[in-house]
């Protein structure tokens, strides 16, 4: 201990930390029912830190090219020690990020956390989930397996769609007119380089917004929250967030070990695409609605229709702490929790459609 | 005159300051258009391929299917039950999927968003909007070839 105090004592010596501490000592959270929501921010925070550390060790084995990818991770799974455990690791840990990160979205968005002053850590967060989606999009690739070779052409034909640049972002994400090797080679470089850089910014950038701002407390539970002390951030808060860290370890170490990623088969650009191809659970929803589509919807193609309409609720959703006037004045606002529920059942019922087989074929 | 040399400092300043933000925007522009021209992948001539040897009469039993290389993309040739063939491309008009043959329903399919074209190569239910692009099959000896257009 003395030891500790030593190093601290040299480093405030040398950085002035103690205003830090001092800060640090100060900061306090709410308590109230919905307290429990303030968890799920950290949850993603942990599961991308578990990422870039499984994603590092990955890295060491992995090779980014058409001829060698797929054989390079089955080495991982087969041949290396813990291999299996460590891309296991990373595949449960990218799903549980994501589902962390649509609680706490979701969370956030029906208590109107979004809100003035906080319309900056809403965008923030948006860009970090869309990051995170773009993170899991070109990582499915990388295996260089037949659902991620056909999921991706699909993906990037989607995005072929876009008004006006379409063509360009296909030639720009494929590196090419196809997905091929060239492809691949992008894709990793864009996983392991370009994203982890963009996130790392939004990563700090939210985090700063929310330690300047303190938590928000929703309109209804303003009045329970005043007559309850608040929360010791350092150490309650922190101890209770540790906890539950650590019970997000147990479940991606349980996930990992008793459902093992599976690898599948090598990709062929020349064979048909499998009959159970799917994309990854969190574009499910999505994926389900293209398929209801008709061929036609009022002269347009049906996709184009589908992908219009998606552009345009994700954009609403985006701008949400402008759209909704009644929290913006700090009233109540009932039309926006029935939009956020809705979005819920929907997404979530799409998927759990998809899950359960879909469409007969 | 202290009038003259304060206005004169002041367009000094605003040269300066236009001096100095258009340099700024060229430097920017001068390192950005690279990248940006370097990001995206220079193009590749398609190879002409016209004709292709799809596969061998024993190869293809009646109502029977199988995706071959027609240049650089895949392509889909069908035995119909009563010996004919037929030849199209493979890539779904909906978003680019490879589709096969559905011997039991004696239809094309694409499993990617469960859409289905006839055996003329018309999307008949599902997302597809457009016709599958059609190639002529010509049968020498037992060789099955392939070929693009007339």
């Amino acid at each position: 201990m003395a030891l500790v105090q030593r190093a601290y004592k040299f480093l405030d010596e040398r950085l002035q930390l103690e205003p830090l501490a001092e800060y640090a000592r100060h900061k306090e959270v709410p308590r109230h029912r919905y307290s429990w929501a303030y968890f799920f921010g950290g949850l993603a925070l942990f599961f991308f830190v578990v990422q870039v550390c499984s994603g590092i060790l990955l890295l060491l084995y992995y090779r980014p090219t058409a001829e060698a990818a797929f054989d390079s991770v089955q080495f991982i799974m087969t041949r290396v020690r813990f291999g299996w455990l460590v891309r296991s690791i990373h595949s449960w840990s990218a799903n549980l990020m994501i589902l962390a990160a649509f609680v706490h979205m979701f969370s956030v968005f029906l208590m109107k956390s979004y809100t003035r002053p906080r319309e900056l850590t809403w965008w923030t967060g948006c860009i970090l989930l869309a990051l995170s989606m773009g993170f899991g999009f070109s990582g499915y690739l990388l295996p260089w397996n037949e659902l991620a070779f056909f999921a991706t052409r699909v993906g990037t034909e989607m995005i072929h769609k876009t008004p006006l640049i379409g063509d360009w972002l296909l030639r720009f994400l494929r590196g090419g007119d196809d997905v091929t090797g060239a492809t691949l080679t992008r894709f990793f470089g864009f996983h392991v380089a370009v994203l982890p850089m963009v996130i790392t910014f939004f990563v700090v950038a939210h985090l700063l917004f929310v330690q300047r701002q303190g938590m928000h407390i929703p309109v209804s539970a303003q009045a329970e929250s005043g007559r309850r002390p608040a929360m010791r951030f350092v150490p309650n808060f922190m101890l209770r967030e540790l906890l539950v860290w650590l019970i997000g370890l147990a479940l991606l170490a349980a996930l990992a070990a008793f459902l093992p990623w599976d690898l599948g088969q090598k990709a062929d650009p020349f064979a048909s695409a499998p009959a159970n191809i799917k994309p990854e659970w969190y574009f499910l929803f999505m994926f389900e609605t293209l398929k209801l589509l008709p061929a036609h919807i009022f002269d347009v193609e049906g996709e184009l229709f589908g992908l219009g309409a998606f552009g345009l609720a994700a954009l609403l959703w985006f701008f949400v702490p402008v759209l909704d006037w009644r929290a913006r004045k700090g009233e109540r606002s009932p039309l926006f929790t029935v939009i956020g529920w809705l979005a819920i059942v929907y997404i979530s019922g799409m998927t759990l459609f998809s899950l359960a087989g879909g469409l007969p074929k | 005159m202290e009038q003259q040399l304060q206005a004169n400092g002041s367009t000094r300043r605003r040269f300066v300051e236009w001096f100095l933000g258009t340099t700024l925007g060229a430097v920017a522009l001068s390192v950005l258009y690279p990248v940006f021209r370097f990001v995206i992948p220079p193009e590749v001539a398609e190879s002409a391929t016209n004709r292709v040897l799809a596969g061998t009469l024993a190869q293809m039993p009646s109502n029977s299917g199988k995706v071959f290389r027609f240049g650089s993309k895949p392509a889909l040739l069908i035995r119909l039950p009563n010996g004919d063939f037929r030849a199209f491309t493979a890539i779904c008009t909906h978003l680019g999927c490879t589709v096969e043959y559905r011997p039991d329903l004696q239809e094309i399919w694409c499993p990617c968003h469960n859409g289905f074209y006839n055996l003329q190569g018309v999307n008949v239910t599902g997302p597809p909007p457009r016709p599958l692009e059609q190639y002529t099959v010509a049968v020498t000896d037992d060789k099955i070839w392939v070929s693009r257009g007339a």
